[in-house]
């Protein structure tokens, strides 16, 4: 493949707190934001701004106050005419919007980087809209070598643009940072361990990217988002009446077969998987997709090319 | 020294879920057990399952005024109803009304009360008493049921750092706390083990009531004695976690000189305590507000005494 050129990531926003209670990002914009206070800010080829997304959230430790602010960034919403007493999150969503973006612009942000925590065991799953956005294919590769103590993997939402929701989306690219298992509301020095070096190796592949340093091509496996699964549910109640078996729950990315357990019913049944192909589980488990209706997501696994990058000369 | 102890029969027994909203094991069994009690039926014995906070369980959150886990003190059990209580105190009166009074001889025998945690504690009874020779019993006979499952006995009598629970309002209180699990999650193992121990904690009831001698015994217990708060700067957020040595390391031993914190740039704060100790609830969620990064226990052991019921 030919080497692709492509314009300097020289404008970069970390997140953290988008949901209150997703707490490593919380602390790690705190400690960046620390450390910009204290420390003499070098000439780099990258300048980088943190944000507290969702700083009531934060403060109450909770997911949201009013509705989920990182399903609050559709078109429909930043261009909403907002009244007196509107939800909190979507008035923020508006504000992110024009301290990050307009999202579309030339003064958005070159890479928007949002922080989370999931209760699933996800390791540190990068997620991005698309398949072929390089940069962040890159920053995969780049991680996976530079990271060993927990699995380093993409997942793709398999989106277009004009779909999109979540806070990262305002940035010409984002990237979402994920990683657990990690219960809301607790922060372990493990899982922070992660996402630090995450984000620390992300930027430092950033500044090699913009001094112009030539990074070759490869093979990347990308898990692809194909539908979600919802709990078995009471058909009156609504209320769920199985659990994640226990030989799916913690195995997020392992392979799930047709005919392998998924759930099982508070009598003790087993449901399996009733699919028609192999499909990799993401998302096993996360708390706070039980009110969403989603035991969890299933995705497919591919391998993409992904070409070598260099900075656009001036 | 051995006594025999001789005591009445249990004749109301009830099993609390959703005393905290969030934590998942407890509410769903209690549902379970509310649609279809086959499970909990035992004969002798009315076993009355219960959510005992159900604002909070619809919300999927620990509380909505205030913990209802700390609020049945004498204090707030003595007020009058009111409709401007915060709704847990609210929650309390009427709770200690139908399941108590609290100290009376009208209130139910026994109430198990189901909790889960994010700590790494496994399956933990909790009792509130050294001396309750009922409760001692019960556990001896939970933990050789459950085994290989290894199930830890926490008893609080600390002055300070015991608190007024829900289950208090009876006559044997027995936290059921069972981990790790996050909030608002639901664990099929977890889930699994609070019902496993609950079948053998009927059992024990419907033993004792037929007429079943429990001999003398031993358990060995950890009992509360220290609480340890995060590092925190003069404005009260906290500046390090709990050590990747301790995480997770409930009911192991922590050392003078062991790693217990690491601050956010690097450093490790190291357990300046004079002896061996115990640690559990280690890094639970709920405890960040309640300045709590984890509680220190001594190991010992308690005798139980012989019991065996009196028919009236």
């Amino acid at each position: 493949m030919d080497t692709v050129r492509l314009p300097s990531v020289t404008r970069v926003a970390i997140c953290g707190g988008t949901h209150g209670n997703e707490l490593s990002g919380v602390y790690l914009v705190r400690e960046l934001q620390k450390r910009e206070r204290e420390t003499q800010q070098e000439a780099e080829p990258v300048s980088v701004v943190t944000v507290l997304s969702n700083p009531r959230a934060v403060q109450q430790c909770r997911r949201y106050t009013e509705m989920d602010l990182n399903r609050c960034f559709t078109s429909a919403i930043l261009s909403k005419q907002l009244e007196v007493g509107a939800l909190y999150e979507m008035e923020r969503a508006q504000e992110l919007n024009k301290i990050l973006g307009p999202r579309g612009s030339a003064t958005a942000m070159d890479l928007v980087c949002d922080l989370h925590n999931t209760t699933a065991n996800m390791g540190l799953c990068l997620i991005a809209y698309s398949d072929d956005n390089w940069i962040s294919l890159h920053v995969l590769k780049y991680l996976q070598r530079e990271i060993q103590s927990v699995p380093v993997r993409l997942v793709d939402l398999g989106m277009t643009r004009s779909e999109a929701y979540s806070l990262e989306s305002l940035g010409k690219h984002g990237l979402s940072i994920e990683v657990g298992p990690q219960p809301h509301g607790v922060l372990r020095a493990d899982i922070f361990s992660a996402m630090q070096d995450g984000v620390r190796s992300m930027l430092d592949w950033i500044r090699r990217f913009n001094s112009g340093t030539f990074f070759q091509g490869g093979e990347v496996d990308v898990y692809t988002m194909v539908r979600s699964v919802d709990y078995p549910r009471d058909p009156e109640t609504g209320s769920i009446t199985a659990i994640i078996h226990p030989q799916l729950q913690d195995r997020d990315f392992c392979v799930l077969r047709p005919g392998d357990p998924m759930f099982l019913s508070f009598t003790g049944e087993t449901q399996l998987f009733e699919g028609e192909e192999p499909l990799y589980p993401i998302f096993v488990n996360e708390c706070a997709y039980y009110e969403k209706g989603i035991a969890l997501w299933l995705t497919r696994l591919r391998k993409v090319q992904i070409p070598p990058v260099q900075v656009q000369a001036d | 020294m051995s006594c025999e102890v001789s005591l009445p029969e249990v004749k109301k027994v009830a099993i609390f879920g959703g005393t905290h909203g969030n934590e998942m094991s407890g509410v769903t069994l209690v549902n379970l057990w509310l649609k279809n009690r086959a499970e909990i039926r035992r004969s002798g014995v009315e076993v009355q399952p219960f959510i005992t906070n159900p604002r909070a369980v619809e919300k999927c959150t620990r509380y909505i005024d205030t913990d209802l886990n700390r609020a049945f003190t004498p204090e707030n059990l003595s007020k009058q109803e009111a409709d401007d209580h915060p709704y847990e105190i609210k929650r309390a009166l009427e709770i200690n009304q139908t399941f108590g009074p609290k100290g009376s001889s009208d209130a139910y025998d026994v109430i198990f009360d189901l909790h889960n945690t994010t700590s790494n504690m496994g399956c933990t009874l909790i009792l509130e008493s050294s001396q309750d020779h009922f409760n001692l019993q019960m556990v001896h006979y939970i933990k050789q049921a459950v085994a290989p499952m290894t199930c830890s006995v926490l008893v609080n009598e600390h002055p300070f750092l015991q608190y007024s629970t829900s289950r208090s309002v009876a006559k044997h209180p027995i936290g059921l706390e069972v981990g790790p699990q996050p909030q608002g999650v639901l664990r099929s193992n977890i889930f699994q083990s609070m019902r496993l121990i609950l079948r053998h904690a009927l059992d024990f009831i419907e033993l004792f009531n037929g007429g079943m001698v429990f001999p003398p015994c031993m358990v060995d217990v950890h009992q509360v004695t220290e609480r340890v708060d995060y590092p925190r700067d003069t404005n009260g957020n906290i500046t390090a976690m709990v050590h990747p040595n301790l995480q997770d390391c409930d009911w192991e031993p922590l050392n003078p000189g062991d790693p217990m914190f690491l601050t956010f740039d690097g450093r490790t704060v190291e357990y300046k305590g004079g002896n061996t100790v115990y640690p559990t609830f280690i890094n639970e969620a709920a405890y960040y507000e309640k300045q709590q990064a984890f509680v220190i226990t001594k190991r010992g052991t308690l005798t139980a005494g012989q019991i065996k019921v009196t028919k009236m």
